[in-house]
């Protein structure tokens, strides 16, 4: 990335960098305690069969100074363990990284902040936690108390602040670090709508400044707005380098699903396809406004009763917004013999708000066997916001996944008129403000 | 590569292998945050308790109490010619060093696993800022040994100006062992159930609240095997001015301490690089 004019100067130089991690292959599964203690007691001493995982594999970029570089991938691509590495957590299995300057990273909001502590106390370890010297927490603690905004509870254990409240007060140590590269994984996707702008300010003054700003998010918007670079990891490897707007386009045109392996086997059910479908196209980034179809194939090796599939349909952060089940109008469907089956669940557009969904899948028999939790197999998609939707305030956060189609009626009314109807003085409406959860 | 121009990189992440340095000098930059950490399991451990910081004392005097009774009142063991409660008393503050030492660094990586996957700092600050709660509560309950001793009034000996050593050798070898505990922890957590159990075995290996001239002059040369054993010795003897335990024993008790404070921190640095992927 160095067709920066400004300068030629490097912050950070990724030359060969890999790392492997080991792990235990699918162990012989024994159902009972029993069963594993004997399978121990037959062989103390066997090692379990392992496999070696590359998380990432030959990755090579360079970052000028006073970049702000968004890391884009699908989950498991190796975002994670590329900031880990960047900031010194864990070290490279292969490769070298030369870093020319002090790197601060945030990967967590809030790490070590302990809920007995007061909000002061919590700044300073903090603080410390993330590289700072106590004298240097001196100097920023009044920036910092004002820009978290919660002068008035410096005094209280954190354990009686609201999530709002603790995460901003982190992030408002961790906007203070001053480190030359910044390296910030997914932790915009907190606090209040009006905190978010400020912490998207800070970033910006950050890279104004010079400094350089390493950032990971899943949220295209934001990524877009604050990162005119970036880099795109696909399984462990650069897919590519270069503006945002390109790597977002590559990145969401590859329609690829998150995660899971199929098949998948549990019990009688054998799951074979699970995607989601628009245009009769398999897509990883949903049109919002058309409605998309959720397609699973899946095989019954024998008859099965009181069989139910389904999928749970969650926000990025892990929050059910729905559940729906094949039998949950069709009470026949419990009982399905043998076969092939392919189920497809149709969801209407203008549904979600414009953001990251995951899908779980679920398959289970009523009250006796869960065979597919929804954890198990899953699919991300992104939902993008639908063809009149107002898109002109890109990085407002909104907290909210359903979407109501526009059922406001705006009319001026006078204010005298106390029959309701509507006249010609203006008035002010209440904002219409998301919901914002977590607020202090 | 555009190197051209730039300067020396301010730091350069490879993989390392083999042993590493200590790097203390990179754990005394952190040394704010080595306090800060301390500061927080001191802030923290008393917090709703009705006592409080009493507990620093009454711990220490309790356990004495307990001991005192049963083996000076039911096993009827000797006290060698000071008052019972405090031969228990002195053989305990010696004790608890050795203990808390190795029972908080054993555990702190895995109790803040959260820390060590999430951020980077020095790994060696996380137990050795343990060690801080540790002086304290050994700096009060040698206080409380001081007050005792006016009680009972019990002489003081010059030798008592030995005590930092015996107290310096017994965390060296607490923390050696610590140190091995905690590296080791991260993969297996296990080791959270032996040390425990090693410690309680210790206890009663050891003359805590015996003398090592109670044990059947054959078992001795065995006993001595033991570091911590002689360092017991010296440390009441010491105090109490009773005799102290022969000099080949004693200088056998500090190379083994130090030898495994080294080891046990060198371990450490060779196994600390798999931390954050392990824990």
């Amino acid at each position: 990335m160095s067709s920066k004019e400004s300068s030629g100067d490097l912050a950070v130089s990724v030359r060969g960098v890999s790392k492997s991690y080991t792990i235990a292959r699918n162990r012989t599964s024994h159902v009972t305690l029993t069963e594993a203690m004997l399978h121990r007691l037959r062989r103390p001493f066997a090692r379990e069969p392992q496999d070696t995982f590359w998380a990432l594999n030959d990755v090579n970029f360079d970052i000028q100074k006073g970049d702000v570089v968004g890391i884009i991938g699908r989950n498991g691509a190796g975002k994670s363990t590329l900031l880990k590495i960047l900031s010194r957590i864990t070290e490279p299995t292969a490769g070298q990284i030369d870093l020319f300057g002090r790197v601060g990273s945030l990967l967590e909001v809030g790490t070590g902040f302990h809920p007995e502590l007061t909000g002061r106390e919590n700044v300073y370890l903090n603080g410390q936690i993330l590289g700072m010297r106590k004298k240097e927490i001196d100097r920023e603690f009044d920036a910092i108390v004002e820009f978290s905004g919660v002068e008035a509870f410096l005094e209280t254990p954190v354990k009686r602040f609201s999530s709002g409240m603790a995460v901003r007060l982190a992030f408002a140590v961790a906007a203070h670090l001053n480190p030359e590269i910044l390296v910030v994984d997914e932790v915009l996707a907190v606090g209040d709508l009006q905190f978010q702008r400020r912490c998207l300010g800070k970033l910006d003054e950050v890279s104004r400044q010079g400094r350089t700003v390493i950032f990971v998010s899943h949220d295209m918007r934001t990524l877009r707005n604050l990162c005119p670079r970036g880099v795109y990891l696909r399984d462990g490897c650069v897919a590519a380098v270069g503006p945002m707007e390109d790597l977002i386009r590559a990145y969401t045109s590859e329609q690829e699903h998150d995660g899971t392996r199929l098949p998948v086997a549990s019990g009688p059910v054998m799951i074979r396809r699970f995607d989601v479908r628009q245009s009769d196209e398999r897509r990883a980034v949903i049109d919002g406004s058309d409605p998309f179809e959720v397609t699973v194939d899946f095989e019954l090796i024998h008859d099965v009763n009181l069989f139910r599939l389904g999928i749970y349909l969650k926000t990025a952060l892990g929050d059910t917004i729905a559940r729906s089940f094949t039998t949950d109008w069709r009470p026949e469907l419990e009982d399905l013999a043998a076969g092939h089956y392919r189920a497809t669940l149709s969801v209407p557009g203008c549904l979600l708000m414009p953001g990251v969904y995951r899908l779980g899948l679920h398959a289970s028999r009523y009250g006796i066997d869960t065979y597919i939790r929804d954890a198990d197999v899953q699919c991300e998609i992104t939902v993008m916001p639908p063809a009149s939707y107002n898109t002109a305030h890109p990085a407002e956060h909104v907290d909210a996944a359903v979407l109501l189609r526009d059922g406001w009626n705006v009319k001026r009314r006078n204010p005298d008129d106390t029959s309701g109807n509507t006249q010609r003085h203006q008035t002010t409406f209440p904002a219409i403000a998301a919901p914002a959860a977590g607020v202090g | 590569m555009t190197t051209a121009g730039n300067a020396e990189p301010y730091l350069t992440i490879r993989p390392r292998s083999g042993w590493a340095a200590l790097n203390l000098l990179e754990v005394w930059q952190f040394r704010d945050l080595l306090f800060s950490l301390a500061g927080r399991d001191l802030k923290l451990r008393y917090r709703q308790t009705a006592l409080g910081a009493a507990w620093v004392i009454l711990q220490p005097l309790m356990a004495a109490g307990i001991f005192s009774f049963v083996f000076g009142s039911v096993a009827k063991l000797p006290s060698h010619g000071v008052p019972r409660f405090l031969f228990t008393y002195a053989g305990l503050l010696a004790w608890n060093a050795f203990s808390s030492t190795l029972g908080r660094a054993s555990t702190c990586l895995v109790g803040s696993s959260q820390l060590v996957s999430k951020v980077y700092f020095p790994r060696l600050v996380l137990p050795l800022s343990t060690l801080v709660s540790t002086f304290i509560d050994i700096a009060v309950a040698f206080a409380m040994m001081l007050v005792l001793m006016a009680l009972y009034r019990q002489p003081l000996h010059w030798v008592i100006l030995l005590l930092p050593v015996w107290m310096g050798l017994i965390c060296c070898l607490a923390m050696g062992a610590g140190l091995y505990a905690s590296a080791l922890m991260v993969s297996y957590r296990d080791v959270g159930y032996i040390v425990p159990v090693l410690t309680q075995f210790l206890l009663y290996a050891s003359p805590v609240a015996y003398a090592l001239a109670d044990v059947p002059a054959h078992l001795q040369s065995v006993y001595v095997l033991n570091p911590l054993c002689s360092l017991l010795e010296a440390f009441r003897g010491s105090i109490l001015g009773m005799d102290f335990p022969a000099i080949g024993s004693l200088v056998y008790a500090a190379i083994v301490s130090i030898l495994a404070f080294v080891i046990g921190a060198f371990a450490f640095r060779k196994m600390e690089r798999r931390f954050a992927d392990v824990i």
